[in-house]
């Protein structure tokens, strides 16, 4: 009796689950979104999720795109392994969503790409920058640059602007994004002549540093190179400026944001790194975008994934305009065949592998902002 | 199921009928996989992988009484094995082996997680209770450290490209066989050990009983299966991280456990069921989910700690 | 050489405050022969308590100062020590005569259940906050050696509490009840001895001890989260079995000899990259070799 009532209640769990309403939004073109709203890497997820939806707001504002409203349907993956495929299915099994934007981190999107590029829905990915992504398949794209670029940008940065021929390179073994730009990084440094004193590794999360920055200590490097994310940069930062390091630390893009000042303060005044935009550039783009978010999200300053994200959808809406369709074959040669777009992140071409082909920005930490020091082009 | 205490009868017929059920279901289902769309292909698939590995630990954590952490360190040696395999052996061979290349990946992805198991099991068992969770947590973050820096396997970036082998069919029937094999041992004449262990290791080691043989076989045959949905979970995502198989994964299997009621084979089934589905039904929660998690946990250890689907638990005397 | 003393003093630095929570581990299970699982989640909320009372007591009291953080490690450690004793109350104290295994599900429950509503939006939020600078920071410079401030700061407090709580339970009334009750409860309360209030008066205890560590570690590394608590919780647990779980002496050592492992782990190229299996190994191996732990006493279950 017990077992029947229960499985009986199973089953309509079942049902509910299986039959819940395919709603196809009246009509209008129904863009899926997959982000780590929630979970260890939300901050990125939630910056990357706002600038899409300004994005979005504002085609909707202007009439939408091919006549039809544009409809974003964004899923949680909770920063979870595992958990993407099954948003990205139901994006696009249940909801018929006709194009996928996401994610940030690119392990992620590894899971997501190989289900978009089977049900041949294109995906355009804001900010991973692992080059593993598009090597998926021909409907995976993204619209910032790769890591190899960004490691060399900063190699020959470090080489040329910082006159470094010493580097030690502490890297966050825990971060696929960490490793590959070490790796790029330390390529272009040795091609440059440059000599790497020291490699040492962290763990993502973790909050004494010290035994590694002494070490990097005793190899009197000339700068150190740490791709990793704010919340451990700042506080390697700290460290180093107790252990009497005095050279400057260079990194990439996972520095940027407004945490790294609050957490870091002066111990990360004077330290580099790259990143896809600079919010203080003198682009009319960028001054009417850093606005409307800023009305929109209370006065908070968008920070490079937001950006990415806000670029994603504008640039994904962009190829439906072109393509004049939203079917999926005319949509991904659309896609493949964007050159020279505007986005606030600067010009976008798609190269034949689907990456964007564009320039990065270096910036310094200087009297507590970041302070745009010059562009470089690919 | 009938009752553990009840005198060692040939209950194999109950195990049978799930395995026949089982396979039943499997072959059906199988037939109408086209019908389904991915979305809910893939959460299918899902159930079937949480139903092998909330029933194998249920054999340590439930038949036998210990506890386990570390479930997810096993599903990742055994996912990162057969992974490994079918992606280096694949392009090798034609693809009309395919069934043969998943069958041996999958099988080597149990036997070294076994084998794990064994490596584990062994040292920890003169550990109580909690000892025992801590080490095997602690097993499951050295996997974790170790995969990380395993650059054949993709080390942090993870492993992609692994070929979509895992059906419906492979699933079910697997789960099937999960179900008959650990109800068919707890329910042997050997398996009686099993329960005796979990009841009063020292009333069962004075019964003649060898409580480290029964909690070594329970960890290696868990530890096997679990191996065994790592693979199909592999060959079923496609890709794998290190990330993907932390503490909460662990956490996520033994709530079902928990929730299905320790020792309770059936239950467990259902709970794994319900809890695939839940999060399906309840995604514009997720945030939520969590949270509700955690309060299930000590809402049901002080409530009903033998389970929810649970009625007649019938254990002698005053615990 | 200045290298191999250099890496000492990190190792001694980071092993005082291993040492600071395995004290509350250890005196919480030497009482109640249960791993508390929440007492890393504790402290965390002794951090988030002392970010969110510092902005108040600096419109009082100059910050940084040695007073300020005397006030706001003291009300942190009391909201701490009233959080712990509702938890001993509300989920552990109902499950006292259940099995082990009972207890333990619960207090990993409770664990996430603190971790993962903090990390909710409308709490504290899953984002890094930063932590303000409570004391005045000065690094002392010796023959090409760095001591901060701040680890001097971790290393007398963990030595004074150690010394504090060696007193309390071996010298006074409270200590001599919570010993009776940890050797048997029955008798203890034959004995006249009002159970519940020892119990709640530990958790109390090692909730304020779990505070203090939160609000050292906070200023030792500026940036709170939700999940700070998780890793040192692990490592300081691991000392404490290290030392012989139970054994207030034991735990400083074991948080001691474990912080100076993985600093010298972590500062090895090719090494530091393990950093983080490092403790696990060691678990193992002292349970394998010395389950007791250094300077536990072996046990047999009594039938």
């Amino acid at each position: 009796m017990h077992r029947r009532t229960l499985s009986l209640a199973a089953f309509s769990i079942f049902l509910t689950a299986f039959t819940g309403c395919g709603k196809s939004g009246g009509g209008g073109i129904v863009i899926g979104e997959f982000a780590s709203l929630t979970g260890k890497e939300a901050t990125f997820g939630i910056s990357s999720h706002e600038g899409t939806l300004l994005a979005i707001e504002t085609l909707n504002a202007a009439g939408g795109v091919l006549g039809k409203n544009i409809e974003l349907l964004t899923e949680d993956n909770q920063s979870k392994a595992g958990e993407t495929s099954n948003v990205v299915n139901k994006l696009i099994s249940k909801d018929g969503a006709v194009a996928m934007l996401g994610e940030v981190a690119s392990s992620r999107s590894l899971e997501a790409a190989p289900i978009c590029q089977e049900s041949g829905i294109p995906m355009v990915s804001p900010a991973s920058t692992n080059p593993k992504v598009t090597e998926v398949g021909d409907y995976i794209f993204r619209v910032c640059f790769i890591d190899p670029f960004q490691g060399t940008v900063m190699a020959n940065f470090v080489t040329k602007t910082l006159k470094a021929n010493k580097v030690a390179v502490f890297t966050d073994v825990k971060s696929d994004y960490s490793k590959g730009l070490a790796k790029f990084f330390k390529e272009g440094f040795v091609k440059n002549g440059g000599q790497i004193v020291a490699e040492l590794d962290f763990n993502g999360g973790d909050k004494d540093f010290k035994a590694q920055l002494t070490a990097i200590k005793g190899a009197t490097p000339d700068a150190i190179f740490v791709p990793g994310y704010y919340t451990d940069v700042a506080l390697i930062a700290i460290q180093a400026k107790q252990l009497g390091i005095a050279v400057p630390l260079c990194g990439g893009d996972g520095w940027e944001s407004q945490t790294l000042l609050d957490i870091g303060k002066d111990a990360v005044e004077g330290h580099y790194f790259s990143t896809h935009y600079a919010s203080d550039a003198a682009s009319p783009a960028v001054t009417a975008f850093v606005a409307a978010y800023k009305k929109r999200f209370n006065g908070k300053v968008p920070d490079a994934m937001a950006a990415l994200g806000y670029d994603s959808a504008m640039f994904l809406v962009d190829a439906i305009k072109r393509a004049g369709s939203k079917e999926s074959k005319a949509l991904r040669d659309a896609l493949a065949a964007s050159k020279d777009y505007e986005a606030v992140t600067g010009k976008i071409s798609i190269n034949a592998q689907r990456d964007a082909v564009k320039s990065a920005v270096i910036l310094q930490v200087k009297d507590g902002k970041f302070k745009y020091l010059e562009t470089v082009a690919p | 199921m009938s009752s553990p205490l009840s005198p060692a009868t040939p209950t194999c017929a109950g195990a049978k009928r799930w395995l026949i059920a089982g396979i039943i279901l499997a072959v059906v289902v199988s037939q109408f996989s086209a019908q389904f769309n991915r979305y809910h292909l893939g959460i299918l698939v899902d159930i079937g992988i949480n139903i092998i590995l909330a029933v194998s630990l249920n054999l340590i954590n439930g038949h036998t009484g210990q506890f386990s952490l570390g479930h997810a360190g096993f599903m990742a040696v055994g996912g990162y094995t057969a992974a490994k395999i079918s992606l280096v052996a694949s392009p090798m061979l034609p693809p009309a082996l395919q069934p043969v290349i998943f069958l041996v990946a999958l099988l080597a992805g149990g036997g070294l997680s076994a084998m794990t198991g064994l490596a584990v099991g062994v040292p920890s068992l003169r550990l109580r209770g909690d000892y025992l969770a801590i080490v095997t947590l602690g097993f499951g973050e050295i996997i974790r450290v170790v995969v990380q820096n395993m650059e054949s396997v993709g080390a942090a970036s993870g492993l992609k490209g692994i070929p979509k082998y895992t059906s419906l069919g492979w699933t079910f029937a697997l789960a099937a066989i999960t179900i008959y094999f650990v109800t068919a041992l707890v329910n042997s004449t050997y398996g009686r050990g099993f329960i005796a262990v979990s009841d009063d290791e020292v009333a069962a080691s004075s019964m003649g009983i060898n409580p480290v043989r029964y909690k070594v076989t329970a960890f290696v045959t868990g530890a096997f299966f679990a191996g065994i949905a790592g693979g199909l979970y592999a060959h079923h995502k496609q890709f794998l991280s290190p990330t993907g198989f932390d503490f909460l994964k662990s956490i996520d299997i033994v709530v079902m456990v928990i929730l299905g009621g320790m020792g309770r084979t059936a239950g467990v089934v259902v709970a794994a069921i319900l809890l695939t589905l839940l999060p399906e039904v309840l995604r514009q929660f997720s945030e939520y989910r969590m949270i509700i998690y955690s309060l299930l946990i000590i809402v049901l250890m002080m409530a009903r700690p033998q389970g929810l689907f649970t009625w007649k638990r019938k254990k002698g005397g005053a615990a | 050489m200045d290298w191999l003393l250099q890496q000492l003093i990190n190792g001694l630095a980071l092993g005082s405050i291993y040492a600071l929570i395995a004290l509350g581990y250890t005196m919480v299970y030497g009482v109640l022969r249960f791993i508390n699982f929440a007492h890393a989640d504790v402290l965390m909320l002794g951090a988030y308590a002392a970010y969110f009372i510092a902005p108040a007591v600096s419109t009082v009291l100059p910050l940084p100062s040695l007073t300020g953080t005397l006030i706001i490690v003291l009300l942190s450690a009391m909201i701490c020590a009233g959080i712990g004793m509702l938890i001993e109350i509300l989920a552990y104290r109902p499950l006292r005569q259940r099995p082990r295994l009972t207890v333990l599900i619960t207090a990993i429950g409770v664990s996430l259940f603190i971790e993962f509503t903090c990390q909710h939006k409308a709490v504290f939020g899953a984002d890094t906050k930063p932590f303000p600078q409570l004391l005045p920071v000065h690094d002392f410079h010796l023959a090409g050696l760095v001591i901060g401030s701040n680890d001097l700061v971790v290393v007398v407090t963990t030595l004074l509490l150690l010394v504090g709580l060696w007193f309390i339970v071996q010298r006074t009334k409270m200590g001599t009840a919570m010993r009776a009750v940890s050797y048997n409860q029955q008798a203890a309360a034959l004995m006249g001895i009002n159970i519940n209030r020892i119990i709640s008066f530990t958790f109390g205890l090692g909730s304020a001890l779990a505070a203090i560590a939160g609000i050292l570690y906070a200023l030792k590394a500026p940036g709170i989260d939700p999940l700070m608590g998780v890793q040192p919780g692990l490592r300081a647990f691991i000392a404490a079995v290290l030392g012989g779980i139970g054994n207030l002496p034991g735990a400083a050592l074991g948080g001691l000899l474990l912080g100076l492992l993985e600093t010298f782990a972590g500062g090895i190229s090719g090494l530091s990259n393990y950093r983080d299996g490092i403790a696990f190994a060691i678990l193992i191996l002292i349970l394998l070799f010395k389950p007791a732990g250094l300077l536990g006493k072996a046990t047999v279950e009594k039938v």
